[in-house]
C-alpha cells in the first residue's frame, strides 16, 4: 500500500514538472505582453494593453495576417479534398502496391523541411516560376496532403464499404452516394483534416521562408519584426494570440475527430 | 407462380486466379422463397452480389424480370439487398433511412410519411421513426433493412445472412417474421445462408452449392429425403454412408451387398448403376429403429454394440459401433420415455433395422 502510494507520488511529481517544462516557456509570452516595459526583464513593471493596441495599427502585420489567411484556408481545402480523393482510393479499390504508394506520399513527412524549400526554390527557379503566395500555397500542399490523408485514410477505413453499397443498392449513383452517405459519416475527419492542415500552414516558417516572394506570411512578418527592439513586446501580444487560437483549433479539432457519428455501433448487432 | 422471374445463365465469376463461380445455370420463380445454401467460400454471396450489381461476371449473363442486367449498375436494378450487417445508415434515424432509396419517388412529403409509417407497421416497429440508428437492437436493425429495401417495392429482394448475428431464439423468430412477411408482401426472395436447418425452415427452393458450383436445386423435403450426392446429403443433416454392391434390380426394388451391413434392400424407381458396380448406401439416423432382440428379416438389419449417447433433450444421439466399420453409425431417438441412458448402456448389443424406402442410392465418390 505505502509503495503504490510513494510511486504515485513520484509519478504526480515527474507529471507536474514536464506540464511546466511544456508549458512555462509558453506562458512567458502572454505573461510579457501585458507588461509594460520594452524589455524582456523581470520584475514586472505593470499592466498594460498598448502592445495588443499597437497590433492593431501596424499595416504590415494586418497584410501579413491575410496572405497567411489566403494560404492557409487555399492549403487547407485542396489538401483535404485531395485527402478525401486519396483516402477513397486507398480504402475502397482493390489497387496493388497501394502500400507502396502511400508511403511515397507520406515522403514529405520525413525529409527536412530546409531540403523540401530549397528543392523547391530550385524547381521554381528553373521553371521561371515567380515566387508569390501561390508557390508558398504549393509548397505547403506538398507538406500538408499527408496529414489530411492519414486523417481520412484512418476515417474510412472505419467504416463499412455496405454503407456505400447499401445506398447504390437504394438507387443512388456515385456522385449521391458520396454526398448523401460517405460525406456525412466522414465529416469529422473532414473537419479534422481542415483544421490541422490550416493550423500546419498558418504556423509554417522555413518553407515559406525560401517561397515567399515580397509578399510575407505571418511567421515571415513576425521573424522580420525581431530585429527591432522596440517592436518585440507586440510580437510577444500577437504570439499569445495564435498561441491561444492555435490551441483552440486544435482541440476542436481533435474532439470533432473523435466525436461525430459512432462508427462502433455496427458490430453491436 | 411458375413465372421466372430471374434467369442466370451460365455465369461464372473469377477474382484472379480464384474462382468464385463457375458456370452457375439457375431460375427463379416469380413469388419463390429461394435459398443459396452452402458452407462458408462456396461462392453464395459472390452469386448474390452479382445480382445486385455489386460484381460483374466474367462469363454469362443474367436476366431480371426479363431484362439483361449483366452489366447494369446496382442503382438502376429492379432489386434491394438486406446487408449482412443491414449497413443503417449511421448518421440518420430511422424514418430517414427507411426513406433513403425513396428520393427520387416523386412523393409528397405526406405521402412518403404515410408510406414510412406504414412501414413500420409492417415490421412491427410503430413510433420508432425518430429513433436513432444506435438506439436499435441487432434485432430492430435487421428488421429497418428490410423495410428500407421493400419500401421500394423490388421485384426481388436479396438477403445476405441477415439472421447469422442473431442470438438463437432471436433468429428462430426472425425466421418466422420472415417466412410471413414474405407471403405477405409477395415479393420474391433471394436469401443466402451457411444454416442448413435455417434454409430448410424458409425455402420454398434450395440451391445447394459448393467450391463455386451449384450441387443441386431442390425442394427442402427432396433435398433432406432423396439428395442427389453426397456432398448435399453429408451437407444438409447427418447422414451415415455406407459402401456397397448393387447385385440384382427389378420392381423397383434394388438389392445390394455392403460389407459392413449384410444384404440391403432399397425401393427406388430407378438405380443410378447397373447390376455389378458400386454405389454408396445413405441412412438418415432418425430412420434406424433399434432392438435387443434379433428381428425377423433378412434384410436391412445388422448387429452392432452400443458406443456412447448424448441427450438432447428431445432426442438422444446414440452410436453404434458395427464389426469392420470404422466410425460408428449414428442413430437418432425421440426421448418419447423418460432418459434412455439405463436402457442402452455402452459394450450391450443391439440390432438396426430400416425400412426399404429410408434408405439412398448415392453414386460413388473417390
Amino acid at each position: 500500500m505505502i509503495r503504490t502510494r510513494s510511486r504515485l507520488n513520484t509519478l504526480t511529481v515527474y507529471a507536474v514538472a514536464y506540464l511546466i517544462f511544456l508549458y512555462a516557456p509558453v506562458a512567458v509570452l502572454p505573461l510579457f505582453s501585458f507588461n509594460d516595459s520594452q524589455y524582456i526583464t523581470f520584475p514586472l513593471l505593470g499592466f498594460t494593453f498598448k502592445w495588443y493596441a499597437q497590433l492593431a495599427d501596424s499595416q504590415g502585420l494586418q497584410n501579413a495576417l491575410i496572405n497567411s489567411l489566403k494560404v492557409g484556408l487555399s492549403v487547407a481545402f485542396l489538401s483535404t479534398v485531395l485527402g478525401i480523393f486519396a483516402a477513397k482510393g486507398v480504402t475502397r479499390y482493390r489497387m496493388r502496391r497501394s502500400g507502396l504508394l502511400i508511403s511515397f506520399i507520406m515522403v514529405p513527412l520525413v525529409i527536412p523541411e530546409i531540403i523540401l524549400g530549397i528543392s523547391l526554390l530550385m524547381t521554381f527557379s528553373v521553371g521561371g516560376i515567380k515566387l508569390s503566395l501561390i508557390t508558398v500555397g504549393i509548397g505547403h500542399l506538398m507538406l500538408c496532403t499527408p496529414f489530411s490523408m492519414l486523417v481520412l485514410i484512418s476515417r474510412m477505413e472505419g467504416f463499412d464499404k455496405s454503407y456505400e453499397e447499401a445506398a447504390q443498392d437504394l438507387g443512388e449513383n456515385a456522385w449521391w452516394t458520396f454526398w448523401r452517405v460517405t460525406f456525412p459519416i466522414i465529416l469529422p475527419g473532414v473537419v479534422a483534416s481542415f483544421l490541422l492542415t490550416f493550423t500546419i500552414s498558418f504556423d509554417e516558417f522555413i518553407l515559406a521562408f525560401f517561397l515567399a516572394g515580397t509578399d510575407a506570411t505571418l511567421p515571415l512578418h513576425i521573424w522580420s519584426q525581431l530585429r527591432f527592439p522596440d517592436k518585440l513586446p507586440s510580437v510577444l501580444a500577437l504570439g499569445a494570440i495564435i498561441v491561444m487560437v492555435s490551441t483552440v483549433v486544435i482541440f476542436a479539432a481533435e474532439l470533432i475527430r473523435r466525436g461525430g457519428v459512432d462508427l462502433g455501433n455496427k458490430s453491436k448487432v | 407462380m411458375s413465372e421466372v422471374i430471374i434467369s442466370i445463365n451460365n455465369v461464372t465469376k473469377d477474382f484472379g486466379n480464384v474462382r468464385a463461380v463457375n458456370n452457375a445455370n439457375l431460375d427463379v420463380l416469380k413469388g419463390e422463397f429461394f435459398s443459396l445454401l452452402g458452407p462458408s467460400g462456396c461462392g453464395k454471396t459472390t452469386l448474390l452480389r452479382m445480382l445486385a450489381g455489386f460484381e460483374l461476371p466474367t462469363e454469362g449473363t443474367i436476366d431480371i424480370d426479363g431484362q439483361d442486367v449483366t452489366l447494369s449498375p446496382p442503382n438502376i436494378r429492379p432489386v434491394n439487398m438486406v446487408f449482412q450487417n443491414y449497413a443503417i445508415f449511421p448518421h440518420l434515424n430511422v424514418s430517414q433511412n427507411i426513406a433513403f432509396g425513396m428520393r427520387k419517388s416523386g412523393l409528397s412529403k405526406q405521402e412518403l410519411d404515410e408510406r414510412i409509417e406504414q412501414m413500420l407497421e409492417l415490421i412491427k416497429l410503430p413510433g420508432y421513426g425518430d429513433r436513432g440508428s444506435n438506439e436499435l437492437s441487432g434485432g430492430q436493425r435487421q428488421r429497418v433493412a428490410l423495410a428500407r429495401a421493400l419500401i421500394k417495392q423490388p421485384k426481388v429482394l436479396l438477403l445476405d445472412e441477415p439472421l447469422g448475428a442473431l442470438d438463437k431464439k432471436l433468429r428462430e423468430q426472425m425466421q418466422i417474421e420472415l417466412r410471413l412477411l414474405q407471403q405477405q408482401v409477395g415479393i420474391t426472395f433471394v436469401f443466402v445462408t451457411h444454416d442448413q436447418e435455417e434454409a430448410l425452415t424458409l425455402s420454398d427452393r434450395i440451391a445447394v452449392m459448393n467450391q463455386g458450383d451449384i450441387i443441386e436445386v431442390s425442394t427442402p423435403g427432396s433435398l433432406y429425403e432423396q439428395p442427389q450426392s453426397r456432398f448435399v446429403a453429408d451437407f444438409i443433416g447427418t447422414m451415415n454412408f455406407f459402401d456397397c454392391t448393387l447385385k440384382d434390380f427389378s420392381d423397383g426394388i434394388a438389392i445390394g451387398e455392403a460389407s459392413e451391413l449384410g444384404s440391403v434392400r432399397i425401393a427406388t424407381p430407378q438405380t443410378i448403376v447397373t447390376p455389378g458396380n458400386d454405389f454408396t448406401l445413405a441412412v438418415r439416423p432418425e430412420k434406424f429403429s433399434i432392438s435387443f432382440e434379433q428381428p425377423d428379416q433378412q434384410y436391412n438389419s445388422v448387429l452392432g454394440r452400443m458406443g456412447p449417447s448424448a441427450y438432447l433433450g428431445d432426442r438422444s444421439h446414440l452410436y453404434v459401433h458395427v464389426k469392420g466399420r470404422e466410425y460408428p453409425i449414428s442413430v437418432a431417438l425421440q426421448n418419447l420415455t423418460g432418459v434412455l441412458d439405463q436402457m442402452y448402456t455402452t459394450d450391450r448389443k443391439v440390432w438396426l433395422t430400416w425400412s426399404d424406402d429410408s434408405a439412398v442410392m448415392l453414386p460413388m465418390e473417390g
